[in-house]
């Protein structure tokens, strides 16, 4: 059940964001089920290989989407929980998301590409800051409900904390799933992308792997967000689920007004961005730690 | 000093006897050539004309702020030559294009290699410029783009994510423009002319226009010169707004981006409710324009013009206070004045840097001389100046069309132009939207065109382009690429 509500609810959120923008400059834009469209599109399709690639150009992002999705299933969809919980279980999420870059890096050098080469750089050198952030937000909050697992440690009860890692989760989430202002997801300038021109030698079914995860990555993070920030646990199972399925929402809808009305940052900005999500974060660490002491 | 010390003068639109002409050996005319320059001139065309055995170098040089061009001729020799290029930058790639087209050698010259044709190798395959070092590394860009654009291959040397050396290899898009107006003009010739670059089809085709009307000593009536400079004015609105649009895009700035695209359209359309085409072609013809607007007419184009300038004015003030845009913009690509006057950058990237220079203030012909554009400049050189520039410049065409689209002077709309002059030179600038278009024509004994020559000021920006790349993040790359926005095809002819 949980399994197939990530596989299929995973494409529908680009949808939504695609949908925003175009309303905000005035177009009718793409049908919200465009991607639904595209995968198909692509598993029917052939692929190319290079004939410098190795396996690793198959495996890294059938490995990559694995991870992602194992990692979705650690995540509870409240009220009904996880697929999948146990005392930890936070940790290995971060591992497995990590997994997942290092598969998408690896694949992308393997044809030697100078652009995938560039592009793994940049991805790699995002990541040192935007793991940072992750695991400090996750810290804040494991030490706000005093455990190590998921299922108990999202929906806290509401605290002050919970701007400051909205804040910082939202950064991060633009962050790990290449929006604007760190990546432009609709650019086809190779010189500018992250994570596109990683991606940009695979074709066919690959590329739909590609796509799917990361459309299941952005749903795994709109729903952390949502459930890290919202006192989820002390509504009602029905007005829990309403109120999950209207952050995700909201979530999609704010990344899209984000894409309508800045323009990326430069490379050399980029850091003091994710930086400042990591400093939401660390305060709102803080506040967790200190925060009844005061 | 007998005549034949100096180089001669002439002014935008004029003809010459090419026996008139000062002819030195090429030792001279190189030194000459060089001493012109330094008096403050600007190398606007430099070229061979095959003559016997040999070739004759022609060197016509453009002095601003006197309003006047100078031509200076070599008598023909073969081999080589001291280069000019050593001494003046802005002769590097006609010296370069000299040698591919007639084999002339630039002795000394510091990077000689084609311009644009192959040699059995491919356009563009050739030794590039490389930088050795560990932490160094090439990017190879196209010729194939992601985009839908022209090709050309770029060559970036790097180190990390800044550019050391960016160098352009053209050439694939050379259909021979040049080569095929010889021993004309022809019936095709006209329409070759429109499209040497699409996008400034006025601007290249109005140029044409000029010397071939110099050349049969005729002028177009007034009200076809006047419908010109509308289309001219037409032409760079609509480029200049979707430049902006495309710049508003390279930095994923959605509004600004989209809006721009769709005015642009509206502006291509005021030219095609004049002429039949967005594009302008068939506006313009030696001698006149084939067809007179009615009153009613343009009436509509006054009516449609309001709204996309205040359409073009909202899209613009969004850009302008975007703070994370002029973040972008700001310092991106920046080229110094002192670097664009030595390798005689022309057009809106010349202005951005500072330098007052534009064709219609310059070297007015046509109806430029009775309603003068003000020029458009900023200082700083970067992205953000050369955006400005073209705001400013939308503007200001904009005040033109409102004043001048009522103000039309009755009367013809063509000539018939004579037989041309046998043996005779004529020059003739326009102020493109890109910059400065140059068309030189020379006569042979026959009365039909023996060489055409034309520099699209691509030809001269490219370097600039390359130059403004130094030391920037090659993630800028595309912003700056589109800042200057250069014609493949206009470079490749």
């Amino acid at each position: 059940m949980r399994l197939s509500a990530w596989l299929l609810l995973a494409p529908l959120l680009p949808g939504i964001i695609n949908r925003v923008k175009a309303r905000v400059a005035g177009r009718r834009g793409p049908p919200v089920l465009q991607l639904y469209c595209d995968l198909a599109r692509l598993w029917r399709k052939g692929v190319v290989v290079s004939t410098l690639a190795s396996p690793g150009f198959v495996a890294g992002p059938a490995v990559a989407w694995v991870a992602v999705l194992a990692a979705a299933l650690l995540v509870p969809i409240l009220p009904l929980g996880a697929a999948l919980s146990f005392r930890g279980d936070v940790i290995l999420m971060v591992y497995l998301l990590a997994l997942a870059r290092f598969c998408t890096a690896w694949a992308a050098m393997e044809t030697g590409s100078a652009f995938e080469g560039m592009g793994a750089a940049r991805e790699v050198s995002y990541a040192v800051l935007a793991e940072a952030a992750l695991i400090t937000a996750a810290l804040a909050l494991s030490v706000r409900s005093g455990t190590i697992s998921m299922g108990s440690m999202l929906a806290p009860p509401a605290w002050t904390g919970a701007a400051l890692l909205a804040a910082g989760l939202f950064t991060l989430l633009l962050a790990e799933n290449c929006r604007v202002p760190f990546d432009d997801p609709t650019t086809h300038l190779e010189l500018t992308m992250v994570h596109e021109v990683m991606v940009l030698d695979h074709s066919g079914p690959l590329f739909a792997v590609v796509l799917h995860g990361a459309g299941m990555k952005l749903l795994l993070f709109s729903v952390l967000l949502v459930e890290a920030v919202l006192p989820l646990g002390e509504l009602s199972q029905a007005a829990a689920a309403g109120a999950l399925v209207g952050g995700v929402l909201a979530v999609a809808a704010a990344v899209g007004m984000v894409e309508s009305l800045l323009a990326r940052y430069a490379f050399k900005r980029v850091p003091l961005l994710l930086t400042t999500a990591f400093l939401f974060c660390l305060f709102a660490l803080l506040l967790a730690w200190k925060g009844g002491l005061a | 000093m007998n005549a034949m010390d100096s180089f001669a003068l002439l002014s935008n639109g004029d003809a010459l006897a090419w026996t008139d002409l000062p002819a030195w050996s090429v030792d001279d005319f190189v030194g000459a050539t060089g001493a012109e320059i330094d008096r403050g001139g600007r190398l606007t065309s430099f070229f061979g004309v095959p003559e016997g055995d040999g070739v004759r170098l022609v060197a016509v040089i453009a002095f601003d702020a006197d309003n006047t061009l100078a031509v200076g001729r070599s008598v023909p020799f073969s081999g080589s030559y001291p280069a000019l290029t050593t001494t003046h930058e802005q002769a590097h790639l006609f010296e370069r294009e000299v040698w591919e087209q007639h084999g002339l050698v630039p002795k000394d010259h510091p990077w000689l290699k084609p311009v644009r044709k192959d040699h059995g190798k491919g356009p563009g395959v050739c030794d590039f410029f490389r930088v050795d070092g560990l932490e160094v590394h090439e990017v190879a860009v196209g010729p194939v783009h992601a985009g839908i654009i022209e090709p050309g291959h770029f060559r970036f040397q790097c180190a990390g994510e800044d550019v050391l050396h960016l160098e352009i290899a053209l050439g694939y898009q050379h259909r021979g423009i040049e080569e095929a107006v010889a021993g004309g003009p022809h019936r095709a010739t006209v329409y070759q002319m429109e499209t040497a670059s699409g996008d400034s089809t006025v601007a290249h085709v109005t140029a044409y226009a000029s010397v071939m009307e110099a050349l049969a000593g005729a002028e177009a009536p007034l009200r076809a010169q006047w419908l010109r400079s509308l289309a001219l004015e037409l032409e760079r609105l609509a480029n200049h707004t979707g430049d902006l649009g495309a710049l508003a895009g390279d930095v994923a700035f959605l509004p600004t981006a989209s809006a721009c695209g769709k005015i642009r359209g509206d502006f291509l359309n005021l030219t095609a409710l004049i002429c039949g085409n967005r594009f302008g072609r068939g506006l313009v013809r030696p001698g006149g324009c084939p067809m007179d607007v009615e009153p009613e007419r343009l009436a509509r184009v006054r009516e449609r013009l309001e709204p996309a300038l205040a359409e073009v004015e909202q899209a613009a003030g969004w850009l302008w206070d975007s703070a994370s845009v002029r973040e972008r913009f700001e310092g991106a690509g920046r080229l110094h004045a002192t670097q664009a006057a030595s390798i005689g950058l022309v057009g809106p990237a010349a202005r951005a840097c500072g330098l007052l220079r534009d064709v219609r203030y310059d070297h007015p012909t046509g109806w430029y001389r009775f309603a003068q554009v003000p020029v458009s400049v900023w200082p700083d050189g970067d992205v953000f100046a050369r955006a400005r520039v073209r705001w400013l410049e939308i503007q200001r065409s904009g005040e033109f069309l409102r004043e001048q689209l009522d103000s039309g002077p009755e009367g013809e709309m063509r000539t018939e132009l004579d037989a041309v002059a046998p043996d005779t030179l004529a020059v003739a600038l326009v102020e493109g939207w890109r910059g400065e278009v140059c068309h030189v024509a020379l006569t042979g004994a026959d009365g039909r065109l023996r060489r055409y020559k034309i520099t699209d000021p691509s030809f001269h920006n490219w370097t600039g382009l390359a130059l403004a790349m130094r030391r920037q993040a090659i993630s800028d790359f595309p912003v700056c690429n589109k800042s200057f926005n250069l014609s493949y095809c206009g470079f490749d002819l």
